[in-house]
């Protein structure tokens, strides 16, 4: 009898002691371009698993082309897929729809939540459910090259669009460079990116009593300065089949005087092992049409669950890491941190003087695009018919008639 | 009694039952469900608590009136049509050059097949950097030769990009035409064109009555499941254009996987899946047709 006692003893020790080392595997999906690089996430993801031995985290990466779909399919196909996944701002309409993400609300204090920005933090909310953690704040500047508009004999900085064409004409006539403005206007969401940043800087939206309308006289001004810029040879044509990355090495490359992109640009086109405009890169919001006016997207995303984690415990703790201000502090140079205090520390701002300057009015000033669940239907729509007048095949007044009569007809 | 033939018969089915199981189960049950699907209105991830609804053939009715949807279907034949075309003369003439005799021959060999055992994916990265319209060697080449005389967006322009990924779609698989004709033209004895040499017949009428009869067989098969794969296309196209720009490269395949990954519309996406699956079906008949014209040829000649 005893000795049976002592063999079940040992046996519930055995269970315990192997139930405490047992690792706890989670699957994270992440993209491969801006903001932080694969690099850093897996350095970061590295020092997570060096505080929690018993997490595991699998890594994945996919271009931002195909995480929406990455991450519709791993739920579409049944299963257990992925843990911690890597959101878009535009997608939790949908997301919370299907019921694609855990809602987080009580995971996040009050406190917590205010130290956030609230631009970052309504990246994760939708209709009061909080779907996750804001881990990228972003939006798109305006870059220029400092040594081109010297060589221009600009002096002072255009204050609106009108004036950022102005100088890309007077570049362009001094054959200082042959496309001075430069876009990601290729067949994706890049496009519409750079379309809301204009229609904000226009000051205008995306709602008009409460219905979707593309038809407001920012929305024209948008489409038409697009549109003519590429009349008039000032916007690099090649800017049609262009996405973010494209846009950074034809400006690192010195083939641009300006050049609309997302923070994580900043940086790079500043580092001399990537960049032949290294120390003559100036960032400043992009303008708007009169002076002192700002325009930006709200082009932030957030880390969240996915609903058929079974881990969320762990999840949340992988999470909370990664979002935490002394990562983002670590990593301030690549994207700007979500917390506010972290932005009076020297780690932050050193070096990047500008840039905070810069996010300073653009991060006050971010336009939202459209929060619906059909939120990719409509985006689609919109690139293709941005499209058409960009090629010369419809007028702007004709191709935001057309995307208005197709948002009407959305579930 | 069975006889030895029944016997063996018998036998051939008990093998393989096995594998004709699994076959039914991996597309037996993936193609009911799709046709299930294609019937209602369900949405790839059902939102909690709704199950999707029967709305009988409202998507066939909706693609078949749908002008996005026959455009891409023209642009599909379109690319179909040309690419298989191109491929198979420029497939037929590279075979006929290799199977000449001259020094450096394999090696030749062995660098044409190269493009084909590319993985599509880095066949479509390559063009994507030959086409970019700043550095890419497409205007380099083309501007040096005094061919154009400025850089121009290949990708980005709607009137060159679908040509431009068949362009990259001819380079990758052109050489399965050739492995096919070169084996084929490798099995014609040297003394049939001997004797027709020594009968005074020309160069064209040496191709036209001993060379041709015997790589058609081989041709025909190339170009059959080129046709196939060419009408099924998407690897190409999501990697390079992603159906951009306005539309221009968007094909039936594209068309079908943004409805359904996308949209999230797995009901009408499924409804496009099954009508592209037809249109397969006719593509296979007329294989399986070939095979078997060529079958009985095969067999007539050796009566």
């Amino acid at each position: 009898m005893k000795t049976l006692i002592k063999g079940c003893v040992a046996a519930i020790l055995l269970a315990t002691a192997g139930s405490a080392a047992a690792v706890t595997t989670l699957n994270a999906l992440f993209m491969t371009q801006a903001a932080y690089s694969e690099k850093d996430i897996r350095a970061m993801t590295q020092a997570f698993q060096q505080a929690h031995p018993d997490v595991q985290v699998n890594l994945e990466f996919v271009p931002y082309e195909a995480l929406h779909d990455k991450i519709v399919a791993a739920r579409g196909a049944g299963g257990n897929g992925y843990d911690v996944v890597l959101f878009d701002a535009i997608w939790p309409a949908e997301f919370s729809k299907f019921d694609l993400l855990q809602d987080v609300s009580s995971r996040i204090s009050a406190e917590q939540k205010a130290a956030i920005f609230p631009g970052a933090m309504n990246t994760v909310i939708y209709n009061g459910k909080t779907l996750g953690m804001p881990w990228i704040l972003d939006t798109k500047y305006l870059y220029y090259n400092k040594a081109m508009l010297a060589k221009a004999g600009i002096t002072a900085l255009p204050q609106t669009w009108q004036q950022v064409m102005d100088d890309a004409r007077v570049i362009k006539q001094k054959n200082i460079v042959n496309y001075p403005l430069v876009w990601s206007w290729s067949q994706a969401e890049a496009l519409v990116c750079d379309y809301t940043t204009l229609v904000s800087g226009f000051g205008g939206a995306f709602y008009h009593n409460g219905k979707l309308d593309f038809t407001s006289p920012a929305s024209l001004q948008a489409v038409k300065l697009m549109k003519s810029s590429l009349d008039e040879g000032l916007s690099n044509p090649a800017s049609r089949e262009y996405l973010e990355e494209d846009v950074r090495k034809a400006f690192s490359n010195g083939d641009a005087a300006f050049a609309l992109n997302w923070t994580y640009m900043y940086n790079m086109a500043n580092d001399p092992n990537q960049s032949k405009v290294a120390g003559q890169v100036g960032i400043m919001p992009a303008p708007g049409d009169a002076p002192g006016k700002a325009g930006a997207v709200n082009g932030s995303m957030g880390l969240g669950i996915a609903t058929g984690s079974t881990h969320p415990e762990q999840a949340w703790q992988y999470i909370s890491y990664m979002t935490s201000q002394p990562v983002q502090t670590q990593y301030a140079t690549l994207s700007l941190p979500i917390w506010k205090r972290a932005y009076q520390d020297p780690a932050v701002t050193k070096n990047q003087e500008s840039l905070i300057a810069a996010a300073n009015t653009s991060l006050n000033v971010m336009l939202s695009r459209p929060e619906t669940a059909e939120y990719s239907r409509l985006s689609s729509t919109l690139q293709q018919q941005l499209q058409q007048v960009l090629v010369g095949s419809a007028t702007p007044e004709a191709a935001l008639q057309a995307v208005n009569k197709s948002a009407a007809r959305l579930r | 009694m069975l006889s030895l033939r029944q016997r063996e018969q018998r036998q051939a089915w008990v093998l393989l039952a096995p594998m004709l199981l699994v076959m039914l189960l991996l597309t037996a049950w993936p193609l009911l469900r799709t046709i299930w699907l294609s019937f209602t209105d369900a949405a790839l991830i059902g939102s909690s608590g709704t199950a999707p609804g029967w709305i009988g053939v409202e998507n066939y009715l909706y693609a078949l009136t749908d002008e996005d949807f026959r455009t891409s279907l023209w642009r599909t034949l379109y690319f179909t049509v040309v690419s298989v075309a191109v491929e198979g003369i420029i497939g037929v003439l590279v075979a006929l050059l290799l199977n000449q005799q001259f020094a450096g021959r394999s090696l030749l060999r062995v660098l044409v097949i190269l493009p084909w055992a590319l993985p599509t994916i880095v066949n479509a990265m390559m063009w994507r950097l030959n086409f970019n319209p700043d550095y890419g060697s497409v205007n380099a080449l083309l501007t040096q030769t005094g061919l154009i005389d400025h850089y121009r967006s290949w990708l980005g322009s709607p009137d060159s990009a679908l040509n431009a990924v068949m362009f990259a779609d001819v380079w990758k698989n052109y050489p399965l035409v050739t492995l096919l004709v070169l084996a084929a033209l490798q099995s014609i004895p040297e003394d049939l064109y001997e004797a027709a040499r020594l009968d005074g017949a020309s160069a064209w009428r040496r191709f036209r009555a001993i060379t041709f009869p015997a790589i058609a067989g081989a041709l025909s098969v190339a170009l059959v499941l080129r046709t196939i794969d060419a009408f099924k296309i998407f690897d190409i196209i999501y990697v390079m254009t992603r159906g951009g720009p306005v539309d221009s490269t968007k094909t039936l395949s594209f068309y079908v996987y943004q409805e359904s990954f996308s949209y999230l519309r797995a009901g009408s996406g499924a409804a496009y899946a099954i009508l592209m699956t037809l249109l397969c079906a006719v593509l296979i008949t007329l294989y399986m047709l070939l095979l078997w014209r060529q079958r009985r040829r095969g067999s007539a000649h050796e009566n």
